[in-house]
């Protein structure tokens, strides 16, 4: 049997898995009878997906390369991400559509971005995934803030949000804490407790039929919400009683440090890689395979200076030598390499023949083409990693005018998630992007 | 919309397994039922700090909530409001499931456990299903808002059994039932469930036992107590004069503080001041404990206006009277007396400002000023924004999408030293002109007041020109200009329409316009004082009538 055909039959599995959605993870029961086959080359190691949504763009004219396809040189703005650039995809020339609708800048975009849908109704894609490769892990997603808050872009639709976990000290605690299992321990004993939970779960959902034919269409929409929410805490407790399958890579940290919240530059780079190898840590283990980051959006600004980032896309005049903005090309740059350091903490875990990093793949995203005026058009997009292969990589793909939302389907179709079509309106698509498939 | 774009469901083939983790709903057609249009109940996600005072209600102050909500929403200006369109996510309720556990196992450790078991177990290691009955039917009821049901405390009780069996520890046993009430939809939503309206043929209100939640939570933002629970068991709560006599018990108990902070806490957001971040190269006074104190000293001064007898709420934007701490003190550069005992654990004086200090009322306090500025600078577009949206219930556009800085690219340009002359030439562009005319006005005669709340008369060493005007009152600084907002009729008209929304959990309805319009008329003829419309509210019919809240169809599928 070729590799290729195993990759093949990884896929296959993987979408089949995927339709059910809930109930049967088929890609888990396929790995697990070929696991010691393909543990030699790194097959049997799971795909993971990650989003890093970086708001205000990149600075216009500094970013796109010259040549087009494989080979590519990264412009100016993007050389601190050089490292990565074989396995790196750049995309240039997509654009957001609003199709007269009101530009609610910053958030229209950021909507269509990450749900598909002008006004972000409907879940986010990293959710989409979740639902497809994240369902047989203790955490379905990590959402992490980088700066302090507890806003994040994750969600299963617009009344629930996932939200994120501003201490890596408290994600420390959640995932390596006491009910963390070492997938790799010799010896296995599922907690009489863990039963005794499921136990006392089990009351609350059968009352849910009689709790929600007392409340309107609208608020039982909420209370399927919650106990979705539920019936995923029971399946997560279920699975704990079961012996995890080992995870060579898998170690547990050292105790973190807590993160600096605040919006200055530096901080920020400093909690992002305490994060980053917090997760790669948890990814090595496999107590998630699917995370969520986003950075830039609170006012982003170096110590000591009044200006935040996106004050200065407004209120920078542009340099008249240099043709562009200094300090919003300094803040672009700065964020690029909060990226970096942030991949570089993903890649510095070995796994199998690689690293965590070349089992997963990031998608970025930014929500403006030039912050500056809020442009719609040529918005930057990158992806790191190829998912174990499930992508090629090392590209420039130029799509001029085509919807922001074909990377997003045709990273959720290669992730196993049964969608044909993508966003709405002029932002809807069907087109996968072939070209990035392995 | 979107699921019909998925694929074909193919997986029916798949067979069981797969069906029964899908949800009932996402299976069952769309209800349409005769009935389709009645209103029905409504639900609300208990807020952060609703959450908060419900555990240090229940189980004491001492108790450590330790883990982390999930962000609450603000729509329509209150969180009260958002709270009735949010639901748990699956990461939220990980949160909530933790928290539950440990907050149990603190309520029951053998330090607490006295101070909440009704009854002692025959043995400390064994279960006791009597004992834990009894506990837990007087606990779940004060989580639920009302009592148990009978197949409810069954199943409570079977479960702390079962824990207690596998534990080997009656308590254990009991900590991990009453985790699970904690993380039951009944404690994390406020359920409110409606009834036929006798007085209204056709309409509905609230029942009795969903009457004295919202009362409870509106007026002392907590769960109901028990005489109120038996008045709704009794059915007093249907009665005018029943009503009347909980409404005016709840008014004269010093709870009812609990309940307009956490009203003004959350119509002036100053939940806000938990993310206020300063620079501190430029702010090297501000902190975390500043922003605590800052909304402290912002919440007493309002209490001490509200709740004084005949309390004028107007004079929140006048009043010279206000509390410090030492750390609040250094900023405002006023000396701290310290007239209790040292080491005496409240460290809160009151003070008052002299008659021709530059700063009065709440706009010119640390809370207002800090969390309405950016990390480094002022910002008199923030500062007036908020009043016109937080005070005056008034929504100001966002700035066009394309809109062009260019003027105001440099700020240390020498001829734009201040914010008055930077947004001046902004403005000369006709499209952020309209805008920034009826913001900037406000905010730039607070520009005395830098972004961290101290006190200044220049700016880069240009004097600073305060002057302005709101609805043709002329104002000349900060102090005119609280004066101009305590005398303008959209600030009194906005609190009503705030308190409302708050009560109700939802903005009031078309139809409830003219009710909210005689309780504006009533608020300034009882001079605006807050208890009493309180009291006007909690007694009107309409605020337990049930409107027919439009169904939004759209985001249905």
């Amino acid at each position: 049997m070729s590799t290729k055909l195993d990759r093949r039959m990884v896929l296959r599995g993987t979408l089949a898995g995927g339709v059910v959605s809930v109930g049967l993870p088929m890609l888990e029961c396929f790995l697990n009878s070929n696991g010691t086959a393909l543990a030699a080359t790194g097959a049997a190691l799971p795909v993971r997906f990650g989003s890093w949504f970086q708001h205000l763009g990149l600075n216009p004219g500094m970013w796109v390369p010259d040549k087009i396809g494989a080979g590519y040189q990264h412009n100016t703005q993007l050389k601190v991400l050089d490292e990565f650039r074989d396995r790196t995809n750049l995309f240039s020339g997509l654009k957001f559509s609003l199709d007269g609708r009101p530009h609610e800048t910053h958030t229209s975009s950021v909507q269509i971005a990450t749900t598909g849908i002008y006004g972000g109704g409907g879940p986010s894609l990293d959710s989409s995934i979740a639902d497809v490769i994240g369902q047989r892990n203790r955490f379905r997603s990590l959402e992490v803030s980088l700066y302090g808050s507890r806003r994040s872009l994750s969600r299963r639709s617009a009344t629930s949000i996932n939200p994120a976990e501003p201490s890596p000290v408290a994600l420390y605690t959640r995932i390596f804490g006491q009910e963390f299992q070492d997938p790799n321990a010799a010896d296995f004993k599922p907690d009489p407790m863990v039963m005794a939970r499921q136990s006392v779960l089990s009351p609350i959902a059968d009352r849910r039929q009689d709790l929600e034919k007392k409340v309107s269409a609208s608020d039982k929409r909420l209370l399927d919400e919650y106990f979705t929410g539920l019936r995923e805490m029971e399946q997560k407790l279920a699975q704990s009683l079961e012996k995890p399958a080992p995870m060579p890579s898998c170690s547990v940290p050292g105790q973190v440090k807590e993160a600096k919240p605040g919006t200055v530059i530096d901080d920020v780079e400093t909690n992002t890689i305490v994060f980053g190898k917090l997760l790669a840590y948890a990814m090595a283990c496999d107590q998630t395979r699917v995370f969520n980051a986003e950075v830039g959006s609170q006012g982003l600004r170096h110590a000591g200076s009044t200006f935040t980032w996106h004050t200065a896309t407004h209120e920078e005049a542009t340099d008249e030598k240099l043709g562009y903005q200094k300090e919003v090309y300094a803040f672009v740059t700065g964020a690029n390499k909060i990226f970096a350091a942030f991949l570089r903490s993903l890649d510095s875990m070995k796994e199998g023949p690689g690293s965590v990093l070349d089992r997963t793949i990031v998608l970025w995203q930014t929500d403006h083409g030039d912050a500056r005026n809020h442009s719609l058009e040529n918005v930057p997009l990158l992806t790191v990693g190829s998912a174990g292969g499930r992508f090629k990589t090392g590209m420039h793909l130029s799509l001029p005018g085509d919807p922001y939302a074909r990377v997003s389907l045709t990273v959720q179709q290669a992730m196993g998630v049964p969608i044909s079509t993508w966003g709405d309106r002029s932002n809807q698509t069907s087109k996968t992007i072939t070209e990035m498939l392995a | 919309m979107k699921t019909l774009r998925r694929l074909r469901p193919v997986w029916w083939v798949l067979g069981a397994a797969a069906v029964m983790g899908l949800s009932a709903s996402s299976m069952a057609a769309p209800a349409v039922t005769s009935s389709a249009d009645a209103p029905r109940g409504k639900v609300h996600r208990l807020t952060s700090t609703q959450y908060a005072a419900v555990i240090a209600d229940l189980f004491g102050a001492n108790i450590n909530i330790g883990g982390r909500f999930e962000p609450d929403q603000r729509v329509d200006g209150l969180i009260a409001v958002g709270s009735g369109q949010v639901s748990v996510s699956s990461a939220g309720l990980d949160q909530y499931d933790s928290m539950a556990r440990s907050i149990a196992s603190q309520v029951l450790a053998p330090e607490n456990r006295k101070a909440v078991m009704p009854c002692a177990p025959a043995s400390d290691k064994s279960p006791d299903d009597a004992c834990a009955a009894k506990f837990l039917a007087k606990t779940g009821a004060a989580l639920f808002r009302r009592p148990l049901t009978e197949a409810e405390l069954k199943a409570q009780v079977l479960a702390a059994n079962a824990a207690g069996v596998t534990a080997g520890d009656f308590y254990a046993g009991l900590a991990l039932s009453l985790s699970s009430l904690m993380v039951a939809p009944e404690f994390l939503f406020r359920v409110e469930e409606v009834e036929p309206d006798p007085a209204v043929p056709g309409g509905f209100r609230l029942n009795a036992m969903s009457k004295a939640q919202r009362l409870s939570f509106f007026l002392w933002n907590a769960v109901p107590d028990r005489e109120l629970i038996v008045a709704a068991q009794k059915g007093e709560l249907n009665t005018a004069k029943g009503l009347a006599k909980q409404v005016d018990r709840m008014l004269a108990s010093p709870r009812l503080e609990e309940g307009v902070r956490a009203f003004f806490d959350d119509m002036l957001r100053l939940d806000g001041m938990d993310s206020v971040v300063k620079d501190a190269t430029i702010f090297p006074k501000f902190d975390a404990q500043i922003a605590t104190e800052a909304r402290e000293q912002t919440l007493r001064t309002i209490m001490s206006v509200v709740l004084a007898p005949k309390g004028d709420y107007r004079d929140i934007f006048s009043t010279k009277k206000t509390f410090m701490t030492p750390k609040l003190a250094s900023i405002y550069k006023v000396p701290f007396s310290n007239d209790v005992p040292i080491g005496a654990p409240d460290s809160w004086q009151p003070y008052e400002f002299a008659a021709n200090d530059p700063r009065a009322g709440i706009l010119m306090q640390t809370a207002f000023l800090t969390m309405n500025s950016h990390p480094g600078r002022t910002s008199a577009t923030l500062r007036g924004k908020a009043l016109r949206e937080v005070m005056m219930c008034q929504i100001v556009p966002p700035p066009p999408a394309n809109v062009e800085f260019k003027i105001v690219q440099d700020t240390s340009n020498p001829n734009y030293k201040t914010a008055r002359a930077r947004l001046t030439a902004h403005s000369q562009s006709p499209a952020c002109a309209g805008c920034h005319k009826i913001i900037d006005p406000m905010g730039l005669a607070l520009e005395n007041f830098d972004g961290g709340g101290a006190y200044r008369t220049n700016e880069n060493g240009a004097a600073l020109d305060t002057t302005g005007e709101l609805d043709r009152v002329k104002f000349t600084n900060g102090a005119e200009l609280g004066k101009a907002l305590h005398d303008n009729p959209a600030v009194s008209n906005c609190l009503v329409q705030r308190l409302s929304a708050y009560g109700l959990g939802q903005t009031p309805a078309k139809e409830q316009g003219e009710w909210v319009a005689r309780l504006k008329e009533s608020f300034a003829k009882d001079g605006h004082n807050i208890p009493a419309l309180m009291r006007r509210l909690a007694t009107s019919p309409e605020f337990y009538r049930a409107v027919g809240a439009a169904e939004n169809t759209t985001s249905a599928h």
